[in-house]
C-alpha cells in the first residue's frame, strides 16, 4: 500500500500493545450505523508509472506553451521565471514545513517571510506587509473589510467598473451577508473620471478600490483618486501590478492606504489559476488592524536576531469572531517564490523587466493599428497590456489568433454592442511573435 | 559546519552594482518611454530592493532551508495538522507542461485534460465526503468554510428565511468563529462536556428559528468521534438549521464514515492535510466543499460540468451554478495543489484510503498506549488519528508543555501542538500520521520518557541544539519590528564596506 | 493585590469584568484591576477611545492584548471620555507596573449620581477574584 510502514506482524504487536484485537476495533468510537460497510466507489489505484502516464495523457489534452504563444492576460500573466526561482521553491525543507508556530524550528521560513515583508515595503514603497494572502480577488475584499474597521464604516464601499471584474464579484460575494453596498462607479472611458467619483464618495464610505494600471491595462489617474477618497474620509485600497513598479510611480508616492495585488508576476507559474500570491501593504498605523500573518523580529535568550510570528491576536487562532480576517492557511510558498524572484531581479532587473513589457506592448499595439487595422478600444496610456476593438466580435477575433496559434483575451465587455480583447505583452514575447500575430490578424 | 553567514539578511548582503537575472535587450524599435507613459506615472528611480548575484541568493536561501524542521527531515507529529510524507511524484507531475503553463483564461476547447482532471476530483470528494455538490474554489479550509456558510445563507435566503446565528464548540478551530463573523452571522460558542463533546443541553437551548448553521468538526479537535452525532444533527435540523463539518480531521474516517451519512449538510476538505499537498510553510493550501443536492444550485461559480458528446466520449466545461453566491476567489482555483491531491486519490485508490485511515488510527492509538503512563490523556485511552496528552500534573514539578515541546527539537523531534485545544489543560496535541513507522514512534516515546526524567531547570533553557532559543515574543508584539530598514549612514559602517 | 495600594482601593468600585473606578465629583477614573493584569500575564498593547466618545455603561471602549491573548475593555458606568492615558500606548508595561494609579486607563465625565447596581466594593470584587482563580 502506498506511503504506509506497518508490516502486518508490526501491526500486529502495535494493536497488543493498545489492546485492541483488529484494525476495526480502533473504530468502535464510530457508530456501526454510521459506517460506510462498503469500499469507497473510486477509480481503481495506480502505480508510479501509470499515474506518470495518466497524467501525461491529460496533460497532451492540454494547449500549453509552446504549441500556443501566450498573449493573455486580465491577472495571470506569461511572464520569465528564472530557475533558482524553482530550485529554492523546491528545497522540501520549505515546502514540506508547516507554519512556523514553533519559531525554534522554523527560522529558516521566517526569516524568508520577515524578508519578503520588507521586499515588498521596497517594492510599494508602504510602510508594511504582511506575509500573504489567498490571491488578488480575496486581497481587495480583506482590504475592504480592513478600511471598514479603520474608519468605523460600515455600509458602503465604492469600486471602480474598471476593476478586474472577478475581483469586484469577490468583493460582492463577500460582502453580500454584512449588510455592506458594493457601488461600482463607471469608467466609461476606460478610466475614472475623478469628479464622477467624488459624487459617489461620501461620508459612510469606508473605501475606494482603484486597480493601476487597471483590468484593461490602462493608467488611472491615481493621485486625483487617492484625493478623493481621502477627502471624503474614506481609505484609498489601490490594487496594483508588482511587475509594473520598476517603471511607474509607487502606491505609496501616490499616497495609496492600503496597496493590494495579485502577486503572480513575481515568479509564479500560471497553473490554470492557482496558487496565486495575495500581496497587502499599508500604512504603518494601520497595522493593528491588518489580516493575515506577520512576522516581526526580536532577539532570543541569547541576545540574538530571530523572528517569530508577531501580533498574532489579530489572529482567528486567538480572536476568534473579533478576529481581522478568517484566513489561516495563506500561501507561504508563493511568498518565498516572489522573495526570491525579487532578489534575483534587484532594482535593475526590476527595471529591465517592466521596460520590455512596456515596449513590446505598445510595439505590438502600434503594429496591430497600423497593419491589422484593429484600433484601441480606450485611448488612454497603459502599461503592459491593452484592450483592442473587436468589430466582428471578441469570439471571432479570439478564434482567428487562436488557428494561428496565438491566445488573446480574455474578453472584455465595454457596454452596449462593444467588445474588446485583451492583448497582453510581457518580456517573453518577441518581435518575431508579435509580427506574426499581426500578420494573422490583417486583413 | 553551519554557514555562520546564513542569518545575514539578504539587505545586509546588498552590493551596489551587483545583478543576478539580467533581460536581453529590446528587439523593436526603440523608442522613449516618456512617450507612452506621462512623467506624472513614472518613478523617479526604480524599487529600493537588494542588489545581489544568483551565487549569493541561491546560498542564502538554501541556508535559511537549512534551519527548518520539514517533514522531509523530520518527525513533525503536529495535531490537527496532519503532516504527512509529501510524494515526490506529485512535484514532478503537477509541473508537466500543459499542466503547469496552462493560462486560466484559455478556451475550454484548449483545456479539456485538465477540466477533465477537475472534474474527477470534484466527483471523488463528493463520494468521499457522501454530499454530491462540490465546488473546488476555496484557497484553504477557512475559506472553505466561509463559502459553505455564504451558501447557506442564500438558501435561507431563498426561503424567506433570516437566520441569523451559527452554533460551535468551544473546542472548535479559530477559523470556525472568524469564518461565521465574516458570512455576517452572529457567533454562539457551546460549552463541551467534561470529555470534551458536545453538550446536548447546552446545544439544545441555543437551538431555535434563528440557527443557521451548527458548525462541528467530526472526529473532533481532541481526536473523539461525537458519540452522538445522529443526534446533534437531527436535533439541529428538527429546528430548519444546517449543519457544517469541519473536515480538518478526515484523515481518521477516509473511507470509513463520510459526513454526508452522518448528519453533516456541507463540509470542507483540507487537500493540504488529508490529501497531502504539501503545506509550504504556511500555504498554500486548497479548500473544497461538498454540500448536499438542495445546496449544490448556490455554489460559487465556475465548477466543471460534463456533457455527452453525440458521437460517444465526453466534454468538459466550466459552469456557474444557477443560483450562485458569486466568485470568493479569482480563477478556478488553488489548480496546482488540486492536481497534487487528485494524484494522492489516484494513487490510492478506495483501499489505499481506507488503510490510510486505518493506520492513521493504529499510529495514534499505539502512541497513546506507549505514552499515558507518563503522560495521561484525559478523553481515555482510544482515539481516532490524534490525542491530546495533558502535562498538567507535570505543573508541581516546574515542567510545562512548552517545556516538553522546546526540549524535543533537541531530539530531532517537531515538537506537537500545545495549548489548544483551550479545554485541555496543558495540552499536548500529538498526530503521528499514517507515514510514519513503529520505530519512529518508540523512538518519539523514549524520548518524551527521557525528557520527563530531565531535571527542569534544564527544560526551561531547552532547545539547546536549535539555531535559537525562546525568543522574546513580548518584546516583538510590544515594538513590532516588520521589516527591515537601513542603518543610518555612518562613517564606521561606510569603511566596513 | 499590592498592599501599597491597599489604602486606595477601599475607595474604588469594581465591575465583575476587572474595571475598576474612582469617582472625583463627576469625574470618573476608569482603570483595570491588578488580578486582571496580572491574568493577562504581558501586556503589550492598548487601545483606549478618543476623547468625546459617549460611552454607556457596559459598553466596549477599548481593548488590551498580550502575545496570546486580547481582552475588550467595557465602561463600568455611563459617560463622555474626557481624557485617555495616551502614556499606556507607549509603554504598556507601565499598566502591568501600577493598576491602581499610573496605569489607569480613561476618564470620563459623568452625570450624577452614578447608578452602582451591578459594581462590587474591594471585599466583594476580593472573593470574586478567589472563586475566579480557583
Amino acid at each position: 500500500m502506498a506511503y504506509l510502514f506497518n508490516t502486518a506482524a508490526q501491526q500486529r504487536r502495535m494493536l497488543d500493545a493498545v489492546g485492541a484485537a483488529t484494525l476495526d476495533e480502533l473504530f468502535d468510537q464510530i457508530p456501526a450505523k454510521l459506517r460506510l460497510g462498503r469500499p469507497l466507489d473510486l477509480p481503481p489505484p495506480l502505480t508510479e508509472i501509470e499515474l506518470e502516464s495518466h497524467l501525461r495523457g491529460l496533460a497532451a489534452r492540454n494547449v500549453g506553451q509552446p504549441e500556443r504563444v501566450c498573449f493573455l492576460g486580465g491577472g495571470s500573466y506569461d511572464h520569465f521565471i528564472p530557475a533558482a526561482v524553482d530550485a529554492i521553491a523546491s528545497r522540501s525543507e520549505f515546502y514540506t514545513a508547516y507554519t512556523p508556530y514553533q519559531a525554534e524550528a522554523s527560522q529558516g521560513s521566517l526569516q524568508a517571510f520577515f524578508e519578503f515583508q520588507t521586499l515588498i515595503c521596497q517594492l510599494t514603497g508602504m510602510g508594511v506587509s504582511n506575509a500573504s494572502l489567498y490571491e488578488g480577488g480575496t486581497a481587495v475584499s480583506e482590504a475592504a473589510f480592513m478600511a471598514m474597521r479603520v474608519t468605523g464604516r460600515h455600509k458602503k464601499v465604492a469600486v471602480l467598473e474598471s476593476v478586474h471584474p472577478e475581483y469586484r464579484l469577490v468583493v460582492e460575494t463577500y460582502l453580500q451577508q454584512v449588510g455592506c453596498d458594493v457601488v461600482v462607479i463607471p469608467t466609461p472611458g476606460g478610466i475614472a473620471a475623478p469628479d464622477a467619483v467624488r459624487q459617489v464618495l461620501d461620508d459612510q464610505t469606508a473605501c475606494l478600490v482603484v486597480q493601476h494600471p487597471n483590468f484593461f491595462g490602462a493608467l488611472e489617474p491615481t493621485r486625483e483618486l487617492t484625493a478623493a477618497a481621502q477627502a471624503a474620509g474614506a481609505l484609498a485600497v489601490v490594487s496594483f501590478d508588482p511587475l509594473s513598479l520598476g517603471l511607474l510611480a509607487r502606491p505609496a508616492d501616490y499616497a495609496a492606504d492600503i496597496a493590494v495585488a495579485e502577486g503572480q508576476a513575481l515568479g509564479i507559474p500560471m497553473q490554470y489559476g492557482g496558487p496565486y500570491l495575495g500581496l497587502l501593504a499599508c500604512r504603518e498605523e494601520f497595522v493593528r488592524k491588518m489580516p493575515g500573518r506577520l512576522i516581526g523580529q526580536t532577539v532570543d535568550r541569547m541576545g540574538r536576531r530571530c523572528f517569530v510570528l508577531n501580533l498574532q491576536a489579530r489572529e482567528q487562532h486567538i480572536r476568534r469572531e473579533k478576529a481581522t480576517s478568517n484566513i489561516c492557511t495563506n500561501q507561504g510558498l508563493m511568498a518565498l517564490r516572489a522573495a526570491v524572484y525579487l532578489a534575483l531581479l534587484g532594482p535593475a532587473g526590476l527595471r529591465e523587466a517592466a521596460e520590455l513589457c512596456c515596449r513590446k506592448a505598445h510595439y505590438a499595439a502600434g503594429q496591430l493599428a497600423q497593419r491589422a487595422g484593429l484600433r484601441l478600444l480606450f485611448d488612454q496610456p497603459f502599461f503592459k497590456e491593452f484592450v483592442v476593438h473587436a468589430p466582428h466580435g471578441a469570439a471571432s477575433l479570439i478564434s482567428r489568433a487562436r488557428q494561428a496559434g496565438f491566445d488573446l483575451g480574455p474578453v472584455v465587455a465595454a457596454g452596449g454592442e462593444r467588445e474588446g480583447v485583451l492583448v497582453a505583452v510581457t518580456e517573453k514575447r518577441s518581435r518575431d511573435e508579435i509580427d506574426r500575430l499581426v500578420a494573422a490578424l490583417t486583413p | 559546519m553551519r554557514n555562520l553567514q546564513s542569518t545575514q539578511l539578504l539587505f545586509e548582503c546588498s552590493q551596489p552594482g551587483r545583478r543576478a537575472a539580467v533581460f536581453p535587450a529590446a528587439d523593436v524599435p526603440p523608442q522613449a518611454i516618456d512617450e507612452w507613459i506621462p512623467c506624472e506615472h513614472r518613478a523617479a528611480s526604480p524599487p529600493p530592493l537588494p542588489e545581489l548575484t544568483e551565487p549569493e541568493v541561491v546560498r542564502h536561501f538554501v541556508n535559511l532551508s537549512t534551519l527548518n524542521m520539514s517533514v522531509d527531515t523530520h518527525f513533525y507529529p503536529l495535531g490537527s495538522c496532519t503532516m504527512k510524507y509529501n510524494p515526490k511524484r506529485h512535484e514532478r507531475l503537477a509541473g508537466l507542461h500543459g499542466i503547469v503553463d496552462l493560462h486560466p483564461s484559455q478556451p475550454e476547447a484548449d483545456v479539456q485534460g485538465m477540466l477533465e482532471l477537475l472534474y474527477t476530483m470534484q466527483e471523488m470528494l463528493a463520494e468521499i465526503a457522501g454530499l454530491p455538490g462540490v465546488s473546488l474554489q476555496p484557497a484553504a479550509g477557512a475559506q472553505g468554510e466561509l463559502t459553505a456558510l455564504l451558501v447557506a445563507a442564500a438558501w435561507f435566503r431563498s426561503r424567506g428565511e433570516t437566520r441569523t446565528k451559527v452554533l460551535f464548540p468551544d473546542s472548535a478551530h479559530g477559523t470556525n468563529p472568524a469564518s461565521a463573523a465574516v458570512a455576517g452571522f452572529d457567533c454562539v460558542q457551546l460549552k463541551s462536556t467534561p470529555r470534551g463533546f458536545v453538550d446536548l443541553a447546552d446545544l439544545k437551548t441555543h437551538l431555535g428559528s434563528d440557527t443557521a448553521v451548527f458548525m462541528v468538526t467530526n472526529p473532533n479537535t481532541l481526536g473523539q468521534f461525537e458519540p452522538n452525532m445522529t443526534e446533534i444533527a437531527q436535533m439541529v435540523h428538527d429546528v430548519g438549521g444546517l449543519v457544517y463539518i469541519d473536515g480538518a480531521n478526515m484523515n481518521a474516517i477516509t473511507g470509513v464514515a463520510r459526513p454526508g451519512d452522518f448528519g453533516g449538510d456541507m463540509q470542507h476538505f483540507n487537500v493540504h492535510k488529508t490529501f497531502t499537498g504539501p503545506h509550504g510553510a504556511g500555504g498554500p493550501g486548497a479548500g473544497p466543499i461538498a454540500v448536499r443536492s438542495f445546496l449544490t444550485e448556490f455554489l460559487p461559480g465556475p465548477i466543471v460540468t460534463r456533457r455527452e458528446r453525440p458521437t460517444g466520449g465526453f466534454t468538459w466545461h466550466l459552469t456557474t451554478p444557477a443560483r450562485s453566491i458569486g466568485r470568493v476567489r479569482s480563477f478556478f482555483g488553488n489548480v496546482g495543489i488540486l492536481v497534487r491531491g487528485y494524484c494522492y486519490l489516484r494513487t490510492l485508490g478506495a483501499a489505499g484510503l481506507l488503510a490510510m485511515s486505518q493506520n492513521a488510527v493504529l499510529n495514534a492509538n499505539y502512541l497513546l498506549a506507549r505514552l499515558q503512563d507518563v503522560l495521561p490523556v484525559p478523553q481515555g485511552d482510544r482515539c481516532m488519528h490524534e490525542f491530546v496528552a495533558s502535562a498538567k500534573g507535570l505543573k508541581e514539578r516546574g515542567v510545562s508543555a512548552m517545556d516538553i515541546a522546546k526540549r524535543l527539537l533537541d531530539f530531532g523531534f517537531h515538537a506537537p501542538t500545545v495549548y489548544f485545544p483551550l479545554v485541555v489543560a496543558e495540552a499536548m496535541m500529538i498526530e503521528p500520521t499514517e507515514t510514519e513507522s513503529k520505530e519512529t514512534l518508540d523512538a518519539f516515546s523514549d524520548a518524551i520518557h527521557a525528557i520527563l526524567a530531565e531535571d527542569a531547570a534544564f527544560l526551561h533553557d531547552a532547545p539547546h541544539a536549535a539555531p535559537i532559543c525562546r525568543p522574546d515574543e513580548v518584546r516583538a508584539a510590544r515594538y513590532p519590528i516588520l521589516k527591515w530598514t537601513a542603518p543610518p549612514a555612518s562613517p564606521e559602517t561606510a569603511h566596513a564596506h | 493585590m499590592k498592599d501599597d495600594h491597599a489604602m486606595d482601593l477601599q475607595l474604588l468600585l469594581f465591575a465583575k469584568t476587572h474595571e475598576w473606578l474612582r469617582l472625583d465629583g463627576d469625574v470618573a477614573t476608569i482603570g483595570i484591576s491588578d488580578f486582571a493584569v496580572q491574568s493577562l500575564t504581558d501586556l503589550v498593547y492598548i487601545e483606549l477611545p478618543q476623547p468625546g466618545r459617549v460611552l454607556k455603561a457596559g459598553e466596549v471602549f477599548g481593548e488590551v492584548e498580550s502575545v496570546k491573548a486580547a481582552s475588550d475593555l467595557y465602561s463600568p458606568v455611563a459617560g463622555t471620555v474626557v481624557e485617555s492615558n495616551t502614556k499606556l500606548a507607549e509603554d504598556p508595561a507601565q499598566l502591568s507596573a501600577s493598576p491602581y494609579e499610573t496605569g489607569w486607563l480613561i476618564r470620563l465625565k459623568v452625570s450624577l449620581p452614578v447608578s452602582r447596581a451591578g459594581l462590587l466594593d474591594a471585599e466583594e470584587y476580593k472573593r470574586l477574584c478567589a472563586t475566579e482563580s480557583h
